[in-house]
């Protein structure tokens, strides 16, 4: 048995302190990820500062400066944000993002910073028994040469090809989304777009945060494309399974022609993948399946596979073409 | 003890839906597992936890147990170097320990004794082990599948000839020659493995107890006897609740072992061990990976000439396991020249083991798709297909079928399912942006009694009767079908019969496996029943008892007895994405008399969804690099969720097989899971056009480009 201390901090202020103070500390927000990780000996802390009582639980409407938005607190359980009224009418993708993850039980415990924190499923990431460079840097990667099915085909590195897990990450990517963070120094706020990164040579670091770094909410701005919009994820079996590939869409149309577009994707790299190029190609356009399909390519002009995934080229252009049509049609 | 040759049985609560007798302590959360017992288990337990190999062949050169031993709360570390010695070490799966060899990755090298599981468990990550690794093998191919085993599973030829193939080939009008493959599948019961053990002394002589999460509380003693070198009198076993083996608890695996090694080093102290979902990838079966090779020639009508199956598998160096994958091929449709051969690639895995319809479901598989595409080439009806091969007698045995009713369930199952309405056609029906196709496969299963059941009944106060049988109940319903065998076959009501089961100290019973257990369990029933009755008359005293076997009717020695069944499966398949769904699945089946429709429809529906779960989903990916599966959980080895699970549904022709069973019953345990991946198989042929040969059958396999 390993021994752990466990604390409650008062504030958000005492966690960050909390770790400060002990640099083998972890946040435990919901621990649907981080106690599997204690079990598996991917990770081995000897204090966990709870933070999930922490009055982080709000959702509220705000209009700031930078226009008006939805303020998401840290703790919000994946189940109360996807059956929130005005997530469900303002942000379709968020609420079919969320509800297309996991299984209700998690859900319930599962919280909005845990989601985006939430590390990769790679199969040999959760074997101690292998080489990873994710879990103990310079051992090597297994699945280059191992399992692929689940493998990026986008901004891999010799180092690692894992990819990201959460279906959250990738609605709110499409949306423009910031990261409200808590540290040492204060307050600041980060695109969630910079939130999570490519793995390169250092595919232990997930994200961009300070180890002691707390997020204490996200902010969606309102956007009129937000209305219009969805998220489509693939999967072998039709619940309960991490995404093949997904996609988060949304589009604004004026007569016909494309105002505004957002296009993210998931299961395809270690971030949500934003696909600017796509959408850049797109502005203007009418939707139809060949121009939909030459913008894609354009996006996968970089795109890097072995056998095994191979198909998420086809895969990832066939459901981004086949989403925004339907998008297009009115079908949310 | 004597052999009693039954008369059939006068039904009345057989046939009926009697409520689960032990439904009541299963919802409630009271029924104990094997892990949950206090109760009877002497003093407080150590726990156990396995130290498995990291290498998957060479040899340890040492196990450091220091600092496991100085973590707080473990009590002792266990190798190969200091476990008790076995007297026999043929079980190459359960002799472990004995020597420093290692066959396979994920093989128990050493055991971690603690006061608590956390320390066990902490205690076995700070064990210190090195290896002298050598190169090994662990990938099943086409080339290095060459070694031919004597038999295959249970006891079958490895190989079977009949005419000239290869001429018929040549003079085929149409030859359909091609491979399927089926991937490596882990059985994942609900409850995984426990066991807890202790030893004791009785008349000075050792004793060993068990609650062992098994399908079989005698085959563990027997499979320990000859190892530990003990007499059976001095093992117990008891079993009395086990949340589903799906075979792999249907012989003792090498964690049993553990724990009675174990435990022999304790003083007497319980040892307990709960096997984890992780390790059972290595520890605890699984079915092989399958290469089918084969050849159907037929006449231009469909008639066939020539039926080839040549079987591609694997097994381990550690222990051989034949999966009798041809065996359905050899009976299942006439035709005059047959060859069907199995040959091994010997590898240094985990050792492969029964699972769900072994044999039957990897074979019938590759047979039923090859006989969707000869119905595609001959342009008949998948049907038609099958009635114009059925044949006269067993074309194995020479022996007329007892009871072959596979056109009638075909024909029942057409008309339910709407068969006539189906296009010809492929890829010729949408709805929306789904391709829309339906698919049929026949099932066969063997009817099995395995020998050596005994049952004893006894006359309580009262009017009650207490009828004992050491069978396991693995939550088939076993022990309320039984109740209801022994209330007719004593000429009572149900709530009459005290029935005992999972208890070596009862008469000794198979295993629960084979889908041969109520046959051979009910038969014994009936036998010491009638019995009782002919000895005893109907108003027995109290405390008179009668134990009893079950002798076979004679006419059985004339008959082939199978089971059999058709599957109808409709499946969509999305034209961007490639997802498949299966929205309508229907089993029709024909397996004597069901003994209870309710636990009986549980069988089949279960049997149906994990065959679709096996065409859709699950597959083992074994990393040959390493030799070990690298997909260890239920969040990356996928099972039909209940999404997955849509308009599912079982039925079965109204029969009794009285010559193979008193009560007119021949199993239903395996049967669903047969032939089910095939429909659906067939079913996104039939959809798309596309036709594949692998399971599972995945989105990426049916990437189209729809855009134009
Ligand atoms: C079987 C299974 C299936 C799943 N399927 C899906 C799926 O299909 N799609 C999907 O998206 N997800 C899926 N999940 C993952 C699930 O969504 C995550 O486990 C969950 O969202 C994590 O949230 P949590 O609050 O429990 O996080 P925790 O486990 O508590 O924490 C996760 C990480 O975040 C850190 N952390 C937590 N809160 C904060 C904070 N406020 N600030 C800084 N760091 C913090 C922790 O230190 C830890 O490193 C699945 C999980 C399981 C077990
Ligand atoms: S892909 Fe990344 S997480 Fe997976 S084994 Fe390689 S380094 Fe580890």
């Amino acid at each position: 048995m390993r021994a752990l201390d466990y604390l409650r901090p008062e504030s958000p202020a005492a966690a960050v302190a909390a770790l400060v103070s002990n640099p083998n500390a972890k946040y435990l927000g919901g621990g649907t990820n981080l106690v599997d990780h204690l079990k598996l000996g991917i990770v081995s802390p000897d204090e966990l500062v709870d933070i999930s009582r922490l009055p982080l639980d709000d959702i509220q409407e705000y209009d700031d400066g930078g226009g008006p938005g939805l303020r998401v607190g840290a703790n919000v359980r994946n189940s109360d944000l996807a059956a929130h009224p005005v997530v469900r009418s303002s942000f379709p993708l968020v609420a079919r993002a969320l509800l297309s993850g996991a299984s209700g039980q998690i859900r319930n415990q599962a919280t909005t910073a845990g989601n985006l924190l939430q590390r990769t499923r790679c199969v040999y990431f959760q074997d101690a028994t292998t080489p990873c460079n994710k879990r103990v840097p310079g051992s090597g990667c297994s699945a280059r040469e191992g399992y692929g099915r689940y493998n990026a085909i986008l901004g891999a590195s010799d180092a690692c090809v894992a990819t990201h897990p959460s279906d959250l990450a990738v609605a709110l990517a499409a949306l423009d989304a910031t990261v409200v963070l808590l540290g040492p120094d204060g307050e600041r706020r980060l695109p969630l777009a910079e939130l999570h990164r490519l793995p390169g040579d250092l595919p232990n670091l997930d994200t961009t945060l300070g180890r002691s770094e707390l997020i204490t909410g996200i902010e969606i701005p309102f956007s009129p494309v937000a209305a219009l919009s969805t998220y489509r994820k693939v999967r072998d079996r039709a619940s309960y399974a991490f995404a093949l590939v997904s996609v988060a869409a949304a589009v604004h149309l004026e007569h016909g022609a494309v105002r505004d577009v957002r296009i993210a994707w998931g299961g395809v790299a270690h971030k949500p993948w934003r696909a600017e190029r796509a959408e850049r190609a797109l502005v203007g356009q009418q939707l139809e399946p060949d121009v939909i399909g030459a913008a894609v390519e354009e996006e996968l002009e970089n795109a890097a596979s072995g056998d095994e995934n191979a198909y998420k080229v086809t895969l990832v252009r066939n459901t981004t073409v086949h989403t925004l049509l339907q998008l297009a049609e009115g079908h949310r | 003890m004597t052999a009693h040759r039954t008369r059939p049985l006068r039904v009345r609560s057989v046939g009926t839906a009697l409520g689960r007798v032990d439904g009541t302590e299963k919802v409630t959360g009271r029924a104990t597992y094997a892990a949950d017992h206090a109760d009877g288990v002497p003093g407080d337990v150590l726990h156990l936890w396995l130290v498995q190999s990291t290498i998957a062949k060479g040899r340890v050169v040492e196990v450091r147990p220091e600092h496991a031993l100085s973590h707080p709360g473990v009590v002792d570390v266990i190798d190969h170097t200091s476990a008790p010695r076995l007297v026999d070490t043929e079980n190459g799966e359960l002799a472990i320990l004995q020597d420093a060899a290692v066959g396979f990755r994920g093989q128990i090298i050493a055991l971690v004794l603690a006061e608590t599981a956390e320390a066990a468990r902490e205690g076995a990550a700070l064990v210190e082990v090195s290896y002298e690794a050598a190169a090994h093998e662990a990938e099943l191919r086409e080339d290095n599948a060459t070694y031919r085993p004597d038999s295959v599973n249970p006891d079958l030829e490895t190989d079977t000839f009949q005419g000239d193939v290869d001429a018929a080939l040549r003079e085929a009008d149409v030859v359909v020659e091609q491979t399927y493959r089926t991937a490596y599948e882990h059985n994942n019961p609900l409850e995984p493995h426990a066991t807890i053990a202790w030893w004791g002394e009785v008349d000075g002589r050792a004793t060993l107890s068990m609650f062992d999460s098994t399908q079989g509380v005698h085959g563990v003693v027997a499979s320990l006897v000859p190892m530990l070198g003990v007499e059976p009198d001095q093992i117990r076993v008891r079993a009395p609740y086990v949340g589903g083996g799906f075979g792999s608890k249907g012989e003792p695996h090498a964690h049993v072992m553990a724990a009675a090694l174990a435990a022999r080093t304790t003083n007497g102290r319980p040892v307990r061990l709960a096997v984890t979902r992780q390790q059972m990838f290595s520890l605890t079966g699984y079915r092989t990976a399958t290469i089918s090779r084969f050849r159907l020639g037929a006449r231009s009508d469909g008639t066939l000439t020539a039926i080839a199956h040549d079987v591609l598998e694997q097994s381990s160096v550690v222990r051989e396991f034949a999966e009798q994958t041809a065996s359905p091929t050899r009976m299942m449709y006439a035709a005059p020249n047959r060859r069907t051969t199995h040959r091994l690639a010997r590898l240094d895995v985990a050792v492969p083991s029964w699972m769900r319809a072994p044999g039957e479901m990897p074979g019938m598989f590759a047979h039923e798709v090859a006989m969707d595409e000869l119905a595609v080439a001959c342009g008949v009806d998948p049907i038609v297909l099958r009635e114009r091969n059925e044949p006269d007698l067993d074309p194995e045995t020479g022996k007329p079928f007892n009871n072959r009713r596979l056109l009638d369930c075909l024909h029942r199952g057409a008309e339910r399912f709407g068969w006539d309405a189906r296009p010809r056609e492929a890829r010729t029906q949408t709805d929306g942006d789904w391709w829309v196709g339906t698919g049929v496969a026949a099932a066969t299963y063997p009817a099995m009694k395995t020998p050596g059941n005994l049952a004893r009944v006894r006359s309580l106060e009262g009017g009650g009767y207490a009828v004992a049988i050491g069978c396991v109940d693995i939550g088939t319903g076993a022990r309320t079908v039984l109740t209801q065998i022994a209330a007719d076959a004593l000429g009572v009501e149900a709530d009459a019969v005290d029935l005992s089961i999972a208890d070596t100290r009862l008469p000794s019973a198979s295993v629960a496996g084979g889908s041969s257990g109520t046959s051979s369990w009910g038969s014994a029933i009936v036998a010491a029943a009638q019995l009782f009755r002919d000895d005893h008359g109907a108003s027995p005293d109290p405390g008179v008892e009668t134990t009893a076997s079950a002798e076979d009717d004679p006419a059985a020695e004339s008959h082939a007895f199978h089971s059999f069944g058709a599957v109808f499966a409709e499946t969509r398949v999305h034209r961007w994405t490639g997802e498949i769904r299966v929205p309508r699945l229907l089993g029709v089946y024909s397996v004597g008399r069901v003994i209870n429709p309710v636990t009986a429809r549980s069988q089949f529906l279960g049997g149906l969804v994990m065959g679709l779960s096996a065409g859709l989903f699950e597959e083992s990916y074994r990393d040959s690099r390493f030799g070990h599966v690298v997909t260890q959980d239920l969040a990356s080895y996928h099972v039909a969720s209940h999404a997955d699970v849509l308009d599912v549904d079982a039925e079965w022709l109204e029969e009794a097989d009285e010559i193979f069973t008193p009560m007119g019953s021949r199993g239903v345990g395996e049967i669903g899971i047969v032939g089910t991946a095939a429909a659906v198989a067939n079913a996104t042929y039939h959809a798309t056009g596309i036709r594949r040969r692998s399971i599972p059958l995945t989105p990426d396999q049916f990437l189209d480009d729809p855009g134009t």
